[in-house]
């Protein structure tokens, strides 16, 4: 059952991967991307990591992949003139994954492993404790600091993406909701008697 | 016999398409007496009738509806991209349905009993937003475009405040599992030992939050009739909208179920010499959907700014800062110890 799980998401994976490359429409790469996404969790649920897939899930698929789509929906591309484009740089770009691919040979062609190695990798933590308990016991515990400093450096970003976006334009109408909700009914509204066939 | 249901992997597969069954069957037959009970209700509140033609007192309303859905004409507009126009309703709804997967009903009455079911939901939830997102983009029209970037603006925002909420009754509890987290609510005074108390204030949050993210009425701005004829909609017809507004009410019942779960305590009797049951869960999802039912019917729609206001000033600091309160409450066992609970039962 498992192995046959793992060849669905595996297969997942790579199809979506090849896809999101390959699309026309730049919307149906985002969308392909988000398969490849959901079967990468399905991954880590086989090998036991529930917590990152869902992590994985939720931070990926739930909030970036959400964003790049917003971003190419409104996007107004023209995708013929942009694959003409492409086929110029088609030489440079084999270039360069021909060089990657040989970088990967080598590096994996080359790679020994000792058994002893092999041996000396086993779980850091408890194996009955869960895993959500065991990261963020060694998160919390032994690298407190470290997890700490990140959240930092992404705050940092975040004030810096809305510095550079934020904008006061004077010649816009605001509006101001204190202001609406302390209206007063009797100062807002008038009553005016009509007179029939007349008007205001 | 029980040795093929448990070990064989044809036998594992069987068994669990019976519990997907068991659950989803009585599930879909209570939608629709619940979209019939809320059209009621809706009806009460502006003192009309309401559905009374079909069946006894209209009870076979739904059904009917279900008929006419399907055997109308699937109207496809020009220039649409088809298989994304079509996958979005059916994401729409699979994505409501299978959150169903992780949610108790009584003692062990649960399909997938996992560490992170609160999560999973959570997660599931959060990709509701690509059935609305794909409709609108793949219709090739304005209206359901833009009322779907509104829609997605507005899940992403309310999603913030629903997971820090969480994280409080997480905290609380000091565990991920519904199972867990019903069972922390357990002790000697039935109603009081609730997660309402403690987190009263984000109980209502959570609701509000729950209303947006499901986009029901006051925050039903994707579909305003009035400025966005129907939003992402606009465009379906017969069974693919059909599928839609299931989804949208799946969605509903799911979060009338979170919140029993969460700070009503789940099957657990509200007071003690009454014993617990499935039961008492059905009673809690029905009495939150009817206030889900109640603000739809007593609720002016919000405007856009508001929502927006609401969701990222109000809320999001608020409930950072209940998260803050409720994680220094149980490190230090303040007011008694009440927002500790996984010393008492979790």
């Amino acid at each position: 059952m498992s192995v046959f799980s793992f060849y669905l998401f595996a297969t997942c994976v790579i199809a979506g991967g090849l896809f999101t490359v390959i699309s026309r429409n730049p919307v149906h790469s985002v969308l392909w991307l988000i398969l490849s996404f959901l079967s990468a969790a399905g991954l880590f649920v086989l090998l036991g990591a529930e917590f990152v897939a869902m992590l994985l899930i939720i931070v990926y698929v739930g909030a970036v992949a959400v964003l790049f789509l917003f971003v190419v929906m409104m996007l107004d591309v023209d995708f013929a003139e942009l694959k003409a484009e492409m086929a110029r740089y088609m030489p440079l770009a084999l270039l360069i994954g021909l060089v990657i691919l040989m970088q990967f040979v080598m590096a994996f062609g080359a790679w020994e492993s000792n058994v002893a190695a092999e041996g000396l990798r086993t779980q850091v933590t408890d194996p009955t404790v869960h895993n959500t308990a065991a990261l963020g016991l060694i998160l919390y515990d032994d690298y407190f600091l470290l997890f700490q400093l990140a959240g930092l450096i992404l705050l940092v970003a975040m004030i810096g993406a809305i510095v550079l976006t934020l904008r006061h334009r004077v010649d816009v109408k605001r509006q101001d909701v204190v202001a609406q909700m302390m209206r007063d009914p009797a100062k807002a509204m008038e009553l005016k008697d009509v007179k029939p066939g007349q008007g205001l | 016999m029980a040795d093929f249901f448990y070990n064989t992997g044809l036998g594992i597969a069987l068994l669990t398409l019976g519990q997907v069954l068991l659950i989803l069957l009585p599930l879909l037959v209570a939608l629709a007496f619940l979209m019939y009970a809320d059209r009621k209700i809706w009806a009460a509140v502006q003192m009309r009738r309401g559905p009374n033609v079909v069946g006894v007192f209209g009870l076979l309303q739904s059904f009917a509806d279900l008929l006419k859905y399907v055997v109308k004409e699937v109207v496809v507009p020009a220039g649409a991209d088809k298989p994304v126009f079509f996958l979005a309703p059916m994401v729409s709804l699979v994505m409501a349905l299978i959150a169903w997967a992780v949610i108790p009903f009584n003692e062990g009455w649960i399909l997938s009993d996992i560490n992170v079911a609160i999560l999973y939901v959570f997660a599931v939830s959060s990709l509701e937003v690509y059935g609305v997102i794909m409709g609108g983009w793949a219709s090739n029209s304005k209206y359901p475009f833009l009322g779907s970037l509104r829609s997605a603006a507005q899940m992403i925002s309310y999603e913030v405040s629903i997971g820090l909420i969480i994280i409080g009754v997480i905290l609380s509890t000091g565990s991920m599992n519904f199972s867990s987290i019903v069972n922390a609510q357990d002790g000697d005074w039935g109603i009081f030992n609730w997660y309402f108390l403690p987190h009263f204030p984000m109980l209502f949050l959570f609701f509000i939050s729950a209303l947006a993210e499901t986009n029901r009425p006051p925050f039903d701005l994707p579909e305003a009739e009035s400025e966005l004829v129907a939003g992402y909609q606009v465009e379906y017809s017969s069974t693919p909208f059909l599928l839609f507004m299931i989804g949208e009410l799946v969605a509903v019942v799911l979060m009338c179920a979170l919140v029993s779960l969460l700070f009503f305590g789940g099957w657990l009797s509200p007071v003690p010499f009454l014993p617990d049951g499935f039961f008492w869960m059905f009673i809690k999802m029905l009495f939150v959907f009817f206030m889900f039912s109640m603000v739809k019917a007593i609720t002016p729609r919000y405007r856009y700014d508001q929502l927006m206001r609401l969701g990222w000033k109000v809320f999001l600091p608020f409930s950072l800062f209940w998260v803050v309160f409720v994680a220094f409450a149980a490190k230090f066992e303040w007011f008694w110890g009440v927002y500790a609970r996984w010393t008492v039962g979790g």
